[in-house]
This record gives structure tokens, sequence and C-alpha cells, in this order.
């Protein structure tokens, strides 16, 4: 579905990737794993059009997008739920999912998105009237992922989902992606949290500054790789 | 003296101001840009009221309404031809870009109007007043009133209830976002300065109004204005523009009743002290925007 291959990205006279090659399938969900500036979001950032890569290729089913403009990389069916959550404050809710599912021009489409939406997060069903800014931390999480869903996804990719959540919303949020996951989403997930991720993830890649380090199920990275050495010094993010 | 004269004035003129800063602060929450060829887009709705009404047999609301339009679309047109190839380049750039445009308009309307003041015919309801509790009040002051009011309704109405205002709000929030949801970046940006030229038009039908000429660089002090009342307002907000505006407008008016005549002259000096006073005290002008607001949860 997509596919990734030998990517360099730099920011100025910083480089960032440094030939980075990985693939999703259709129904993957796929982690990208690392420590702070291993390249993950920079990763995400160059399939979502706002990071243009200076060598590499990007295909998305079997077409390029690279150079594409990230509204027109959203029209062809790909979601990026940034670091930071980056909702519109302020938007209300409502108006933050309308705009969520604005490359979708059915209304039976954005209703059934909608219905959908509530089920999975019932509080924002509650706060529709309320401007996004004035959300909680947990709950503005809750409306990116659901902004993003507004768009019926074909593949969406989640940047530090848990980051700054207390650990019963951490749970809840991994839980989430697990059952979209089953729901047949394909999912891009970048993360911290090592353990919670390779619980739900298919495959995954351990990246580390600007490269891919190790790569495989979650069986295979636990065998072979030492993920607590990549993470030593990462308090309350090793495993244990 | 503080009458009922007195706040009809004040209340036009804050409304002509707060279009006037809406018009600015409309592009600047998306591209960050203070456009200094704004002024310009007053001008050029003057200049067509000047030329529509001597060459066209128009009625004078059809002139009006093509001087909205001619300020409309010179607005789009700098879009696309000037600020729309260096929008990637950076702020600078575009900024250096509009102070381009402001002189190339102004030297058009040089070259190919007069350098001298061209008078502009206004219809016989800019000239009279009527009586209001037995206070004098001119009708042209109250259409600014009137106008101003259904200017926001409509801007309200297509900003909350269209799904293009919803996402030129999110761009002014976050426009990398906004991009990310798929909204093309050209539609929202055209759309800002459609908006802004639409607001210089129905403010050069009033600013023209009260001198009844127009020359080609009249769009000088429109800026200031709409530069100004942004800034006591807040940069980042619509809200912001329209209380900057209103505030404006106040305090002008004040200092025109409370200092002494022979200090009357010097307002414009007291006016920016006073500005300067305001943004001490809130540098962020007095609406913040919640975009730059921070909330831990």
């Amino acid at each position: 579905m997509l596919e990734l291959n030998d990517v360099h990205a730099r920011y100025g006279a910083i480089i960032a990737l440094r030939g980075v090659s990985i693939y999703i399938s259709k129904g993957e969900l796929v982690a990208l794993l690392g420590v702070n500036g291993a390249g993950k979001s920079t990763t995400l950032g160059c399939i979502a059009g706002v990071l243009r890569p200076w060598q590499g290729g990007i295909t998305f089913e079997g077409a390029s997008i690279l150079g594409k403009s990230p509204e027109q990389i959203a029209r062809l069916g790909i979601s990026l739920v940034p670091e930071g959550r980056d909702i519109f404050p302020s938007l209300n809710v409502e108006e933050n999912l309308r705009l969520g599912a604005f490359t979708r021009s059915e209304k039976s489409e954005y209703r059934r998105n909608l219905g959908e939406v509530y089920d999975l997060f019932p509080v924002l069903k509650e706060r529709l009237q309320q401007p996004g800014g004035t959300l909680s931390g947990g709950e503005q999480q809750q409306l990116a992922i659901a902004r993003a869903l507004m768009s019926s996804p074909r593949l969406l990719m989640l940047d530090e989902p848990s980051l700054g959540l207390a650990p019963a919303l951490v749970d809840q949020i991994f839980e989430l992606i697990a059952r979209l996951h089953q729901r047949g989403v394909t999912i891009l997930l970048v993360e911290q949290n090592v353990d919670r991720s390779l619980e739900i993830v298919d495959r995954a890649y351990l990246m580390n500054t600007g490269l891919i380090e190790s790569h495989g199920s979650a069986q295979q990275l636990r065998a072979h790789t030492d993920i607590e050495g990549i993470y030593m010094g990462m308090q309350g993010q090793t495993k244990k | 003296m503080i009458n009922l004269e007195f706040i009809i004035n004040t209340l036009s003129l804050g409304s002509l101001y707060a279009m006037l800063a809406l018009g600015l602060v409309i592009v600047y929450g998306i591209l960050r840009l203070v456009n200094f060829a704004y002024g310009e887009l007053v001008m050029v709705g003057g200049y067509t009221m000047y030329l529509a009404t001597f060459y066209t047999p128009l009625p004078w609301l059809g002139v009006a309404v093509l001087a909205v339009l001619a300020a409309m679309l010179t607005s789009l047109f700098t879009e696309l031809v000037a600020f729309r190839p260096v929008r990637e380049k950076s702020l600078t750039a575009m900024l250096i870009t509009s102070f381009a445009v402001s002189t190339l308009l102004q030297n058009g309307a040089l070259l190919i109007i007069s350098p001298r003041a061209r008078a502009v015919t206004l219809p016989q309801i800019f000239q009279t007043s009527v009586m209001i509790a037995g206070t004098s009040v001119p009708w042209r002051n109250i259409l600014i009133i009137l106008t101003c009011i259904l200017t926001l309704t409509v801007l309200t109405l297509l900003l909350r209830r269209t799904v293009l205002g919803i996402a030129l709000r999110a761009a002014a929030d976050n426009f990398t976002m906004t991009r990310m949801l798929g909204v093309p970046a050209n539609t929202v940006i055209s759309t800002a300065f459609a908006i802004s030229g639409i607001m210089a038009g129905i403010v050069s039908i009033f600013w023209i109004g009260r001198s009844a000429s127009v020359t080609p660089t009249i769009g000088a002090a429109p800026l200031l204005v709409a530069f100004v009342a942004t800034v006591i307002g807040g940069m980042r907000s619509l809200t912001g523009a329209v209380v900057g505006g209103f505030v404006y407008a106040i305090i002008i008016s004040l200092l025109g009743v409370i200092l002494p005549p022979g200090l009357v002259e010097f307002r414009e000096a007291f006016m920016f002290a006073i500005v300067i006073i305001i943004l001490v005290f809130r540098p962020e002008g007095l609406i913040r925007s919640k975009s730059s607001e921070e909330r831990v949860g």
C-alpha cells in the first residue's frame, strides 16, 4: 500500500533521514519506534507532504506521491494525526470534525462517519459546541483521531498519540488503536512507548539517528534486538 | 461634548475602521502578512467610482457595487500574480512584494489617471441629514453603521456556517494542519484576499464619501488606520479587529472633545501614545487569539 524507498531528508543543514525504506500492506498496523530525534516524525512528515525528501521515493498504492502537496496527499486518503494533536483551538468540536471530512463530499458518508466517531468517543458528542482549545489533553487527542477518521482514511498515521497523557488515558488510546486495526484500518503508528506498541502491532521498525536499525514482528524484535539498550536512560519508556 | 450626535458619529467611525481592520486581519491571520497594498484597494474602489460615474450611465448603487467588485478583483489579481509566486519563499519576500504592489498600483493611478484629485459624484443621501431626538445626524453615518452590521452578519454566517468559512478560521489557527485535512491552500488564500478586497471596496465608498474626491495616495490613511486598529485589537483575531476599530474610533473621537483647541491638531500623536500604553499592558492586543493560548490538561 505504502512504500518508502531509500528516503533522505534534512532540515537545512541537519540531516534527519539517511535512507529510510519501509512498507505497509493494506490492513496492517505497523509501528515506527525509536528515541527522540530518531527521525520518526520526519518520516511521517515526508509521507504527508509537509517535508520534501531530497532523495528517495515514496509510493502509495503503486503511484509516486513525491512532490505532491499536503492537500493532494490528504485527498488520496492518507491522514496524519500529528504529535501535539494540532486540533483547531478556536473551532468547536463539531467544526473540527466537519473539517476532518473536508475531502468527503457525500452527506450519507459524513453522517455514517460521525455516528462511528460518536460511538468511539462518546465524550465528544457531549462537547460538540465547546471550542477545541478548552478540551483536556485526552479529549484533544480523541478529537484529533476522530477528526482524522472523519475522512475515512485509507492510511491513518498516528504520531505519538499517547504523549503527555495520564496512564489510564494511554491504555484507552492503545485499546482504541487496536480496535481501529481490527476494523481494518491501515495504521502507521509512531511511538516511544515500545512495550505497549509491540503488544498491538503486526510489525515494527526500530529507528535510530535517521536509519532503520531493525525490522520484524514484535516477537522477532523482542528476541533479536536490544530494545532496552536503545532506550536506555528513557525513564518510564523502557522495557521493564 | 458627548451627546447623541457624538455617539452616532463615533459608532459610524468605528464601523468604518472595524471593516477596514477586518480586511487586513483576514489575510494576516492566514499568511502572517501585513498587506501594505491594502490601502491601494481603497484607492481602486475610489477610482472605479470616479470612472463609473463619469463614463457610464449606471445608477449610484450600481457604481458602488462596481467599486466593491473592482477592489475584490484587484485583491485577487495581486494575490495571483504577486503574492502566490513568492509565498513559499519567505515572509520578508511577501512583505517586500506588498510594498511593490502598493507602489505599482499608486503609480498606475498616477500614470493612467492623474496625480491630481478627481472629484467623485456622490448621491444626494451623502449630503443630507436626518433629525433623531432633536439632533441632526448625517445619513452617511447611519448608512455606515447599517452597512457594518450587514457586513459583519454576512461575514459571521460565512465563517461559521460554510465549510470554506470554517476552513478559513482553521487556517488562521494552523495552516499546515488545515492543508493536511485536504483543504487546498490556494482556495483558502484566494478567499481571504477576496474578502479583504470586498472590505476595502465597501470602505472606499464611505471613505471617498467624506472627501468626495480620490487621489493616487488616498490609500495611505486607511492602511494606517487598519494597521493600528488591528494592533490594538490583536492581529490574530477577527473579533480583535472589530474591537480595535471601535476602540480606535472612540479614543480619537474622545481626544477631539477632551483636548484643548490648541492641541486638537496633535490628536494623532496623543492617539499613538495611548496605543503604545495599551501595548505595554497588552502586547498581544486587547483580544488574544485562542491559538496563542496554552492549555495544560
